[in-house]
């Protein structure tokens, strides 16, 4: 076993603390000493997005962080998206499109979504495309995924107006 | 009980809507567990030590610093997996590629296991494992393995299907040739004839998630193994076999399955960590890691195809031939076969004959990818067909509609076709907008068409009815592309409820009858199947206890519209008990209605596709966009039009990456040159535009809604697809998948050259 260092973070609105070795990543450190899997692994060097988080507000893969880097830091993953048992509007939308089939990459593409609506409310078609570019899908192809996000972003900026 | 599978033009009321599925909210919030995502008290972490070499002697492994390492809970080598396969050389084949014995015979084959209390430990244990090898020389090109100065990887493999008997080994595992008429005299009659030949490169099925699992094993003999799998009834009997287990003794739980695409159908650390955790007596997870997946599980085979396609003045083709070299890895397959099978399936040409190698190569052992063998033989047969079209100065199009099969062609792999669809799904694209659409410089429009076969197969399905009248359906086919939302509408359908008052699970192996995998587009067609009967039969008890609680003859009740009705003279002023209130008065009637159903399904519809394609080439690098993209397929009865689209555009995806991008580089030394998702680049969203899909409903006459598999003919024709329209784009012929930017400038400046 190796030597663990106690980390402590802020995961999805909760004071969380672990302790996890050096060496281990962020990812790892979620998924075996927090209990999110939520977040998950595809490839284990920051190519597949399906461990994507948000990070002090930034969009990461969480495979290329340390779990040591998490200390003091606020994290936000797929289980932290829906509030009192309704679901945000993206994951409302993935299950109304049908934009998930087998559904391993849906967090990370959940993650990605939201960052990108969240610092631009209306993306053209294009920039949905690039925001995504970072989550591999292998089910889909694509296409039902942004037709999702740009019926949310559409619902989302309806409902801002009024 | 005898059920007759006929389609019957009936009215629905919930198959062909769009409903959601009842895994999205698991599936969107995190909660869905993977394979990756279940734990056991004490679970040990396993990890494999695999061959830096390509091929070599394993002169000697010593794992006793292995075992001697604090933490270290099991080491095995094969000696822990002794061979119990008896004669069967099929499972022989597994259990080596699941651990070598005595030689690695390819980049990343399996050679020790540890299994320790967490991952650094087991880690540092790999590293202790002393392997002595004796490197022996290898062949990873297919061509260059059927070299009779090839290194042979199996002095046991002598060519099957020739005579006489070869008296030497080689990599030839077997030829295959099938076809009908006589294709001398077809050539004889031909004004124009086309030659040309193709190589298409090593692919992997891509699925996100990598092959993990939980095993654990009790001294008593009793097991349990939760597992990403495609068919974990397949998997209990494969682990049982080779760990010397009773089948009724090994428990398999299917994990949500985080995509498979046929790469989930062969057994690949599964014996490994229950063979581990036999030797440490606790539960051991396995999780592969990317480099692993792309090193050890099944590709699918690089080919070389050579095609010769003779054809009269006005279309006719009087003749056509092709030869295919199909690599299987390390292990005999039956690749070429199936590419033999599939080359000419969607023409009506008298005089035909196919070819096939099945070829062995230092790569590991390949395994099925969504409608194996068809993707290449479909590049190569649709890349000629547009040749001689150009050479016959036809359009495309009007020389496959001149050609095309129809009901009572004499199919090239023996049967006579019933009701297909690919005339229809031609037509579709000849009246479809995108054919007229005006294309950019730089651009080319490409059409292609796809057949793959769908398989049926052993099914067994239960349907339980609860006393509030809601209903469980649990199935065994893995639901990989939404077939509990499907099943679930078809059980909704036949019962006469609402959708949401029924739940489809995927049941574990000790809860149901056998099922095969779900592979060759079977789950919804077969598992649907299933599903009918057992709805029916629990119509029957329903009707039943309805007569009983009415007091009247059996014959005189019917169930319309999720009512039992009294019928009969003299019942008229009965009035109708719905499910609801029949199920609640079960324990009263005579106990729990369920109905249940095992049925090898067979009949299953072949599917047609044609596919339309623009692109766009760079002509200063060779990159090729795709501007748009087009799927017209046959699905006999779309159950739920969301998923079967979903089908659709997954499967032209995986075709474009095929076609532009993914391939497996092996160096000179036999190694595989690019494990992982930055260096084998599948499609990513800016990839893309929206994937345009039109659906054809021409029913199968073998299944009671008309069903047919759609899970797979959508990769067959984007390789040709792409290949045509980069044809039209530049002029240049693309003989070599994928058709990447280097490939293609490479070309364009051939063609300057030459100009």
């Amino acid at each position: 076993m190796s030597k663990s260092t106690l980390v402590s973070t802020t995961v999805n609105g909760d004071a969380v603390e672990f302790a996890c070795p050096t060496d281990e990543s962020l990812m790892t450190a979620l998924r075996d000493r927090v209990g999110l899997t939520g977040v998950k692994e595809g490839c284990g060097t920051g190519d597949c997005g399906a461990c994507s988080i948000s990070l002090d507000g930034r969009l990461v893969c969480s495979c290329i962080v340390l779990g040591v880097e998490a200390e003091g830091r606020t994290i936000e993953t797929v289980e932290g998206l829906s509030q009192n048992g309704v679901l945000h509007p993206l994951q409302q939308s993935f299950i109304d499109h049908a934009a998930l089939q087998c559904g391993i990459c849906t967090p990370g593409f959940l993650i990605a979504a939201k960052a990108l609506l969240d610092r631009n409310p209306n993306p053209n078609e294009s920039e949905i495309r690039y925001a995504l570019a970072g989550n591999l899908c292998r089910c889909t192809g694509y296409d039902k995924i942004v037709r999702a996000v740009q019926a949310t972003a559409k619902d989302m900026r309806k409902k801002g107006r009024s | 009980m005898a059920h007759d599978n006929s389609y019957v033009d009936k009215k629905f009321n919930i198959v062909g809507t769009r409903f959601n599925r009842p895994d999205g909210i698991d599936k969107v919030t995190g909660k869905a567990r993977y394979g990756a995502d279940a734990s056991a008290p004490g679970q040990l972490v396993g990890k494999v030590l695999r061959s830096p070499h390509a091929h070599a002697q394993i002169l000697k492994i010593n794992t006793s610093k292995a075992e001697k390492l604090q933490g270290v809970k099991s080491v095995i080598t094969f000696e822990d997996l002794p061979d119990l396969t008896g004669a069967d050389q099929g499972m022989a084949d597994i259990l080596e590629n699941c651990m070598a014995r005595g030689r690695a015979l390819y980049d990343g084959h399996a050679v020790a296991a540890v299994a320790a209390i967490d991952e650094q430990t087991a880690a540092k244990a790999l590293k202790l494992i002393e392997v002595k090898y004796k490197k022996l020389p290898h062949v990873t090109d297919v061509d260059e393995a059927m070299l009779p100065t090839a290194p042979v990887i199996h002095d046991r493999i002598f060519t099957r299907g020739v005579e006489p008997k070869p008296t030497k080994p080689s990599n030839i595992s077997s030829r295959t040739e099938m076809g009908n008429g006589d294709v001398d005299a077809g050539f004889a009659a031909a004004d124009v004839i086309i030659e040309h030949s193709f190589k298409t490169e090593q692919t992997h099925q891509g699925y996100i998630e990598p092959h993990a699992c939980l095993a654990s094993v009790n001294p008593d003999g009793t097991a349990e193994l939760w597992v990403t799998t495609q068919g974990h009834f397949v998997f209990r009997n494969v682990c049982a076999g080779l760990l010397g287990l009773d089948i009724a003794k090994l428990k398999v739980t299917s994990s949500e399955i985080g995509g498979g695409f046929g790469g989930k159908t062969h057994v690949w650390v599964e014996p490994v960590a229950l063979a581990l955790s036999r030797k440490a007596n606790r539960p051991v997870k396995m999780v592969m890691s990317r480099d692993e997946v792309f090193r050890a599980t099944g590709p699918t085979s690089s080919t070389s195809i050579d095609v010769k396609l003779g054809a009269k003045k006005n279309g006719e083709i009087t003749a056509a031939v092709a030869e295919l070299r199909y690599q299987g890895g390390a292990f005999p397959g039956n690749w070429a076969m199936l590419a033999c099978m599939t080359a000419f399936a969607c023409y009506d040409i008298k005089n035909n004959k196919s070819i096939g190698w099945d070829v062995l190569v230092n790569r590991p052992k390949v395994a099925a990818y969504r409608a194996p063998s068809a993707p290449m033989a479909a590049f190569a047969v649709e890349s000629a067909m547009d040749m001689l079209a150009k050479e016959l100065r036809m359009k495309a199009i009007d020389l496959r509609l001149k050609n095309v099969a129809r009901e009572g062609t004499l199919a090239p792999y023996g049967p006579t076709y019933g009701p297909i669809g690919i005339e229809d799904t031609l037509k579709a694209v000849k009246a479809h907008p995108h054919m007229r659409a005006k294309l950019k410089p730089n651009q080319g429009r490409g059409v292609a068409c796809g057949f793959w076969f769908n398989i049926g197969g052993q099914t067994s399905t239960d349907l339980n009815i609860g006393v509030d009248g809601t209903v469980n359906l649990a199935v065994g086919t893995v639901d990989v592309g939404g077939s509990r939302s499907s099943l679930a509408m078809i059980a909704a359908e036949e019962l006469g409820i609402d959708y949401e008052n029924v739940k489809a699970n995927i049941a574990d192996t000790t809860s149901l009858g056998h099922n095969d995998m779900t592979e060759g587009s079977r789950g919804t067609f077969s598992s649907g199947m299933a599903t009918i009967y057992a709805a029916r039969e629990a119509i029957e008890v329903l009707k039943q206890r309805a007569a009983k609680t009415w007091g009247i003859p059996l014959e005189d009740v019917s169930w319309e519209e999720g009512h039992a009705v009294a019928t009969g003279k003299g019942h008229g002023n009965l009035p109708k008990l719905s499910l609801r209130e029949i199920a609640a008065k079960s324990g009263r009637t005579g106990g729990p209605i369920a109905g249940h159903n095992e049925v090898t399904a067979d009949g299953a519809g072949m599917g047609f596709a044609s596919h339309i394609c623009d692109v766009e080439v760079d002509p200063e690098t060779g990159r090729s966009t795709i501007v748009r993209y087009t799927v017209v397929q046959d699905a006999g009865k779309a159950i739920n039009p969301d998923y079967v689209e979903g089908q659709f555009q997954g499967g032209a995806t995986q075709g474009i990456g095929w076609a532009l991008n993914e391939e497996y580089i092996y160096g000179d030394d036999g190694r595989l040159q690019n494990p992982g998702f930055l260096d084998y680049r599948i499609p990513v969203c800016s990839d893309l535009p929206f994937i345009d899909t039109q659906i054809l409903e021409i029913p199968n006459p073998n299944h009671p809604y008309g069903v047919r598999g759609v899970g797979e003919t959508s990769i067959v024709p984007p390789l040709a697809a792409v290949g045509n329209a980069i044809a039209n784009a530049t002029g240049v012929r693309m003989g070599h998948a994928p058709m990447s930017p280097p490939r293609v400038l490479a070309a364009l400046d051939a063609l300057d050259n030459a100009g």
